[in-house]
């Protein structure tokens, strides 16, 4: 598997009126062709910012990129004139957002929002560019997409719109899509298909995917690799099993034991204390210190850097370190852990 | 549970909205369903199946189109004298969504959490006021240095906490809670969930609890209704609902939802729903096909149901 992305020490920061916030502080990631990779984390945790950096969609002049490097195809992205990020936006990345409602617009019809990308980016005239958006509506499960071509977003429903906001995203077959939450918003069985969707989609083109989200559920159903961010930094990322079935991070072990499992019974749920800190001055240490149970002196004093666990598995945590005192993941999380063992014994329920 | 109290009665409960042209948008449509003392009543469905517009019709936000509910036997809507009304409104309560619009940004929290208090004069002093706010805080995991800021100055997550200080503050028996986590962050619904299961031992409450997250649904309720259209198609213990779902609804519903398991996830098979698949030749009816279990069907899809049932036991 080549690399098609590889994002190095990246920094990200805010000028706001209460000072710099330090959003992102050090993301370090590859993205290989083909694979999905997910961001995990909460409201705060950068993800969506590291994902705007990546297509220099940062809000200027607040924003900025303080350090590090995005190399795509060898180029620096962060580097990029914005001459040369409109080129790669929608051929290179494209990026599919949460609310299908406002990254629409509303007074344009969507078959108009899909060709714009092929115009400009591809120069098809604008029978060609129809024809192809017709297709478009058509690959991402519009019904009688001649029709649909000609309507404005308000006359479709959210899940059609979010299929629109694909088509659009898909046009001109970007080799990464970065989705941003994109079924956040939708209710259950539409997000299903949604994710069915982008999964098809995948097979078909061989494109990357970039998938953020905070829903564990809809991790295990999309990604190969997850990367959890906490507090602007990754503080754990493995293949998807890694992350599930032997998660190393605290705060890894706090999402997962945070979730009922559909047959957990009348125990309370594992909760990770207090709430995430304030980015504009960050704690000195390990960011997660003061919420973890299992927090050393160390933590406090010193970030923990990311130790290996396997091939494919880090997690920065020096619970990980030689001299560190063994610590097992709290009972609930375990159990949970147990019970997918038994599962992928006995076969799947359902 | 059959020997239980029965605490809210809804029957055949019916909210239309007007679309114009004399045209009527069902909302909710001829629903039926009992809230016994101390349990914790789920309402589940996607968005426009009618479940909030169920809990707002309940708590007379809404006035009903048709049917009745009872509140310990005694009808909620209808004229109510003031008196009445107060008394009605001192027992049940209700926990919004989105805890940064339900809060006035311009009232300290003191004056938000004792509102209540006042309007029912439940406290005769500054200094009993002052107190049992702080009381009410403690209760929610918050301090009392927390009474003289305002709402904006909160997380989520606590801001929650300040929504359900407030319901909580005229001793209720009876809170309907309206997605109460759905716009918080993962860590920070299970905290919510862990304190509303806690308020509700030390309380002795009764909830009903409306969400579109199934799981957590599953969690915290003891009971639960699935909405789907303004109708509610199956009702049943919440082991029982998830085990052994029999309208088509529900198990394309209950296959939809993502669990943190990759194997689970790889081998999940979706149910779509197709509704052509019903029996048309009747207008279908709310019937128990098992105990306690209860589903939307004709006669015909009746006697399939129950057998499914049988076999599946």
């Amino acid at each position: 598997m080549s690399k098609l992305l590889e994002v190095k020490d990246l920094h990200v920061s805010f000028n706001t009126y209460s000072g710099e916030v330090q959003a992102v502080r050090g993301v370090s990631f590859d993205l290989n062709e083909g694979e999905t990779l997910a961001i995990v984390g909460e409201s705060g945790s950068g993800k969506s910012v590291t994902s705007a950096a990546l297509m220099g969609l940062l809000p200027k002049p607040q924003g900025f990129i303080k350090n590090g490097q995005i190399l795509l195809n060898g180029k620096d992205v962060a580097k990029m004139s914005e001459k040369e990020l409109e080129k790669i936006r929608g051929k290179e990345i494209s990026m599919v957002f949460q609310d299908p409602m406002s990254s629409l617009n509303p007074t344009m019809k969507v078959g108009n929002q899909i060709m714009e990308g092929l115009i400009k980016h591809q120069g098809m005239s604008r029978s060609e560019a129809k024809k192809k958006a017709i297709e478009l509506l058509d690959q991402v499960g519009i019904p009688y997409p001649e029709i649909r071509v000609n309507q404005y977003p308000h006359q479709f429903s959210g899940g059609m719109r979010q299929r629109v906001v694909i088509a659009i995203a898909l046009a001109c077959n970007p080799k990464i899509l970065i989705a941003d939450e994109p079924t956040t918003a939708l209710d259950v069985t539409i997000q299903a298909q949604i994710l069915e969707l982008m999964k098809e989609i995948q097979k078909n083109t061989k494109c990357s995917i970039i998938f953020i989200t905070h829903d564990l559920g809809v991790v295990a159903n999309v990604a190969d690799r997850v990367a959890v961010m906490y507090a602007g930094k990754i503080v754990e990322i493995g293949t998807v099993d890694d992350i599930f079935y032997n998660p190393k991070h605290p705060y890894t072990w706090g999402l997962l034991g945070s979730m009922p499992t559909l047959d957990s019974a009348d125990e309370e749920l594992y909760t990770i204390p207090g709430s995430p800190p304030d980015m504009t001055n960050p704690p000195k240490g390990d960011a997660f210190a003061p919420r973890n149970q299992y927090a050393l002196e160390i933590d406090t004093v010193m970030e923990p850097p990311m130790f290996k666990v396997s091939d494919t598995h880090y997690a920065a945590t020096w619970l990980l370190h030689e001299y560190a005192p063994k610590v097992e993941p709290p009972e609930s999380v375990r159990k949970r852990i147990e019970s997918f063992a038994k599962e992928r014994n006995g076969g799947v329920k359902l | 549970m059959s020997s239980k109290e029965k605490l809210l009665e809804v029957k055949g409960l019916k909210k239309y909205f007007p679309a114009g042209k004399g045209k009527w948008i069902k909302a909710v449509d001829d629903v039926t369903f009992d809230v016994y003392k101390g349990e914790t009543f789920g309402l589940v469905g996607e968005s426009g199946s009618g479940k909030s517009t169920t809990g707002r019709t309940i708590i007379r936000l809404y006035d009903a189109t048709g049917g009745e509910v009872l509140y310990d036997g005694k009808p909620v809507h209808g004229k109510k004298s003031r008196k009445e009304l107060l008394e009605f409104n001192r027992k049940m309560q209700m926990i919004f969504q989105d805890p940064s619009s339900s809060l006035n940004p311009r009232m300290t929290v003191m004056d938000i959490i004792a509102e209540g208090l006042d309007v029912h004069g439940l406290v005769s002093s500054k200094e009993e006021r002052r107190a049992r706010v702080e009381e009410l805080l403690q209760n929610v995991g918050l301090n009392k240095e927390h009474a003289t800021r305002f709402p904006h100055e909160f997380s989520g997550g606590q801001r929650q906490r300040i929504g359900i200080a407030r319901a909580l503050a005229v001793k209720p028996e009876f809170i309907i809670c309206d997605e109460p986590i759905s716009a918080l962050d993962v860590s920070i619904q299970a905290q919510v969930v862990n304190l509303l299961k806690k308020l509700q031992k030390q309380f002795g409450l009764t909830y009903l609890f409306i969400a579109h997250d199934l799981s957590m649904v599953k969690y915290i309720s003891d009971r639960i209704g699935v909405m789907h259209l303004g109708h509610m198609v199956e009702l049943a213990d919440s082991e029982e609902l998830y085990n052994n779902p029999i309208h088509p609804y529900t198990k394309s519903l209950l296959s939809a939802i993502p669990l943190p398991d990759p194997n689970y996830e790889r081998e999940r098979k979706r149910i779509t729903y197709d509704p052509s698949i019903h029996d048309t030749s009747e207008e279908p009816q709310f019937r128990e096909i098992s105990p306690r279990h209860w589903v939307r069907c004709t006669t015909k899809e009746f006697e399939e149901y129950k057998r499914e049932l049988e076999k599946r036991k």
